[in-house]
């Protein structure tokens, strides 16, 4: 048996939606023998996670916060990718956020209670959209590559928050972390866990679809991503689009740290690197930079998270286990995806005559 | 006395996925004969000549190699049986020397390849051919010419004997068109044999002793070529139907002047020889003011520094008496300037979007396609469905994305998106390079349409037919300066050959 892969005339339909389904399937075998090698029972662990994920009330409460933020940050970076413009400083950017948020928190209280909220998230918006604002500059001005700039500023916002909680900020009684949000600030909880945050990301998704896909502006993007040239060409600035472009997606991302942090940690402290920026990548490609399946994937993703943590208490196992599995999941997806515009055709082995 | 068959393609038949893209095809390369083989775009030439030298396989018939049946999967499978493929696009790399390039890939090389022992190779295999090239210079400082002999010494190198050409002479001037008919001359005397795709139909008569013409997948005509007494034969072969070479053309009333264009000057990034040098002329209303030349000599930054894509360092751009010098691609798209680019896949269209968008990449900024921000969907399709009868369009609809069209129907997309918004200037770069004959036709017809209508058009073709009939003043360009201009009913072809080489008129 020979194969060889052909291009298809077009892009196939059926295969975008059978080919998250088959590498999902893919993964789990693939981490059926990760999870056999310790001594897991697969289909044990697999029920275990779900059950982690949405078991009770609870956990179902907790999936749903942990969604927030990364479908934020999967919407902030989806807007860069469309571009071409690889972000890989969602987490920089989410991190300035709550820098931004505890700034104002911190030093601006001679607001009136009700305005800390507000302006905090604004603040949020301004810190995430400057630093992302500066490697889309770099890169527009002087064709600086963003794949290293926009990871390099992740490290430098987390070591700024690190020199903020753990000294400049930090709280005279805590070891570390700053003084905790004026509770009138804080973003309201109305299920459980789960606050009204969720409600702003949900609007966004639609705001989202609506300038993507329906404005000049959208279409602006898109014929940047697809052909740039082309673009340019036809009288769209490239330059500006690329820094709008960066302002907003940190923008996004900055407001993820802003809510996250009103509405959960209540402070700047460790752990405001949580991962959800660069896990935010994962939504925005497994989405296909759509907005409404990003939701889809984020709380898929949000239930992986939280299932895995159960993990440890349920089957002994590390939670690290759940990262191998996210990794695993892309792994599969990736590769597929050769096959929304190729085919696979056998032939018999060669002919004589 | 009868031939020896070298190639012998039995029944062809090709089929993609709803295309029928060769049918039943018979195809015979005797020993030292140039078979031309002609046809539209998407007639099926290419997809012929990628199962010869197996990128794609049949679905039916059989192929014969030297008499023998051959199954050919791979380019080392055509290059094994002596067949190899001078694509369009050279394939070579810059910043390697000649030798390098000629090695490059070869399977039984030793780890340390002594570069001198095949550089001594290479030099007779040149003399040989009279393909004269220096082994140890690196290829990015050859000229297009040269580097196509570079190509041509490699399939030698590699002991082929059946050469396959894909439109050899797009890129070369008169003059290293002639060379390269001599050398493949020469090499058709030591028994080699050719195959020659081409658009070009003089070429076929001084290139083939055969020609075949493909139309619609099918071979519509085997001919010797010294049977073949008038163009027109050909071209209708090819279209299938007869073929206008006269176009109608109104008298030439020039208006006022649009564009003017003032000592501009642009420096190159990489050579110490400016791109453009002191360029000066006028563009009026109803002319169309026709650039010729050898690609490269200037002619796309030309186009590129008026439609603000390329920044000039001196001199000065007038549309309409106001001043649009380093101006951005958007205000002076505003101030009426229309532009159809030289590489119609890289600047002209997004192959990813669909015709009805590519169609609307001008208009959407309008009020005619949306409000404020929005755009307006329902009055784009409305808006693409109108522009897709004007100037028909092939497509499936509007919604296929547009790299999927052919060749002619991408231009024609392009052509109708800029003409639609043209408002009084349209700059057009090689409008039908690589176009066949009923969809250059078109193109030629819609710019006169223009020009007829009073817009001032730039017009940058290499081919020097095109230009003569076409426009009404034709000025030379040669490394980046312009030769001279004149009257195109002045304008013989000799007169431009030789402005075109670089030959002053002084020094003639």
């Amino acid at each position: 048996m020979r194969f060889r892969i052909e291009k298809r005339n077009e892009k196939s339909k059926k295969m975008q939606i059978l080919i998250p389904l088959y590498s999902l399937l893919i993964s789990a075998i693939l981490g059926g023998f990760v999870l056999i090698l310790s001594n897991a029972n697969p289909i044990d662990t697999y029920i275990a996670i779900f059950k982690g994920a949405f078991g009770s009330d609870t956990k179902i409460q907790y999936t749903l916060v942990k969604m927030i933020p990364l479908l934020m940050c999967g919407l902030a970076v989806g807007i860069a990718f469309r571009l071409r413009f690889w972000n890989i400083g969602a987490e920089g950017q989410y991190v300035m956020g709550v820098i931004g948020i505890t700034w104002v928190m911190q030093f601006w209280t001679w607001l009136p209670g009700v305005l800390l909220l507000p302006v905090g998230l604004l603040m949020a918006i301004i810190f995430g959209g400057f630093w992302g604002g500066i490697p889309g500059a770099l890169k527009a001005q002087w064709r600086v590559d963003e794949t290293l700039t926009t990871l390099m500023m992740n490290y430098i916002a987390i070591g700024i928050a690190e020199f903020l909680y753990i000294s400049a900020w930090k709280a005279p009684k805590n070891n570390m972390g700053t003084v905790t949000f004026p509770e009138i600030a804080w973003i309201d909880r109305f299920w459980g866990k789960v606050h009204y945050g969720i409600f702003i990301v949900l609007i966004l998704v639609v705001v989202l679809y609506y300038i993507l896909y329906k404005t000049r502006w959208g279409f602006e993007l898109n014929m940047i991503g697809k052909n740039s040239e082309a673009a340019r060409c036809q009288g769209v600035s490239i330059k500006r689009n690329i820094i709008i472009a960066m302002i907003v997606s940190g923008g996004i991302a900055g407001l993820a740290g802003g809510i996250d942090s009103a509405a959960v940690t209540h402070s700047l402290t460790k752990g405001v690197n949580s991962g959800y920026g660069f896990t935010g990548i994962i939504v925005a490609w497994m989405s296909g930079l759509n907005p409404f399946i990003s939701i889809i994937v984020a709380l898929f993703l949000a239930a992986l998270h939280t299932g895995s943590d159960a993990l440890q208490i349920t089957m002994r196992l590390p939670s690290a286990m759940g990262e191998v599995l996210q990794g695993l999941i892309l792994l599969p997806l990736l590769a597929g995806s050769i096959f929304i515009d190729h085919r696979i055709i056998f032939t018999r082995a060669k002919r004589d005559k | 006395m009868e031939k020896t068959l070298v190639v012998e393609m039995k029944n062809i038949t090709k089929r993609f996925p709803g295309v029928l893209a060769n049918e039943n095809v018979n195809l015979q390369l005797h020993k030292g004969e140039v078979l031309a083989l002609l046809g539209e775009n998407g007639a099926g030439k290419s997809t012929l000549m990628n199962m010869l030298v197996g990128l794609y396989r049949p679905n039916e018939g059989e192929i014969y190699v030297k008499g023998k049946y051959v199954t050919i999967t791979s380019p080392q499978d055509s290059m094994a049986l002596g067949i190899g493929m001078i694509h369009q696009e050279f394939m070579l790399v810059g910043n390697l020397t000649v030798g390098e390039n000629i090695i490059l890939g070869l399977k039984d090389l030793p780890i340390v390849p002594d570069i001198s022992e095949i550089n001594k190779k290479i030099i007779e295999l040149s003399e040989k051919y009279e393909l004269q090239v220096d082994p140890t210079r690196l290829v990015e400082t050859l000229t297009v010419g040269e580097q196509q002999r570079v190509e041509i010494l490699k399939l030698l190198y590699r002991g082929a004997d059946i050469l396959i050409l894909d439109e050899p002479t797009a890129v070369l001037t008169p003059k290293e068109s002639k060379e390269l008919n001599k050398i493949l001359k020469k090499m058709l005397a030591e028994g080699k044999s050719a195959i020659f795709i081409t658009h070009k139909m003089i070429e076929v008569l001084e290139f083939s002793e055969t020609l075949m013409v493909l139309r619609k997948g099918k071979c519509v005509g085997i001919k010797p070529t010294a049977t073949i007494k008038e163009l027109s034969e050909i071209a209708n072969l090819m279209v299938g139907r007869p073929v206008l070479f006269d176009l109608t053309k109104g008298p030439f009333k020039p208006g006022k002047v649009r564009v003017e264009l003032k000592n501009v000057c642009v420096n190159s990034k990489t050579h110490s020889r400016k791109t453009l040098d002191d360029i000066t002329f006028n563009i009026r209303e109803g002319e169309i003011f026709g650039i010729a030349g050898v690609a490269g000599n200037g002619q796309q930054p030309l186009s590129e520094v008026i439609t603000g894509l390329l920044k000039s360092n001196s001199g000065s751009i007038l549309i309409d008496g106001v001043d649009y010098t380093n101006k951005t691609p958007l205000q002076i798209i505003n101030s009426g300037v229309s532009h159809i680019p030289a590489d119609r896949g890289r600047m002209g269209i997004v192959g990813d979007m669909n015709v009805g968008e590519n169609l609307s990449m001008k208009k959407y900024r309008t009020i005619e396609l949306s409000n404020h921000h929005m755009i307006n969907k329902s009055k784009v399709r409305e808006f693409a469905s109108r522009l897709i009868e004007k100037f028909v369009i092939k497509t499936p609809n509007q919604f296929t994305s547009a790299k999927f069209l052919s060749g002619g129907n991408i231009q024609k997309t392009i052509l109708a998106r800029e003409i639609n918004s043209c408002k009084g200037v349209l700059i057009a770069v090689y409008p039908s390079r690589g176009l066949d004959v009923g969809a250059i036709e078109s193109v030629r017809e819609n710019i006169i349409a223009q020009r007829d209508k009073g817009t001032a058009i730039l017009l940058v073709s290499e081919e020097l037919d095109e230009l003569r009939t076409v426009c009404d003043t034709i000025a030379v360009m040669f490394e980046g300066r312009i030769m001279d201009i004149m009257d195109s009913k002045n304008a013989s072809t000799e007169k431009i050959g030789l402005l075109m080489a670089g030959v002053e008129r002084s020094s003639k």
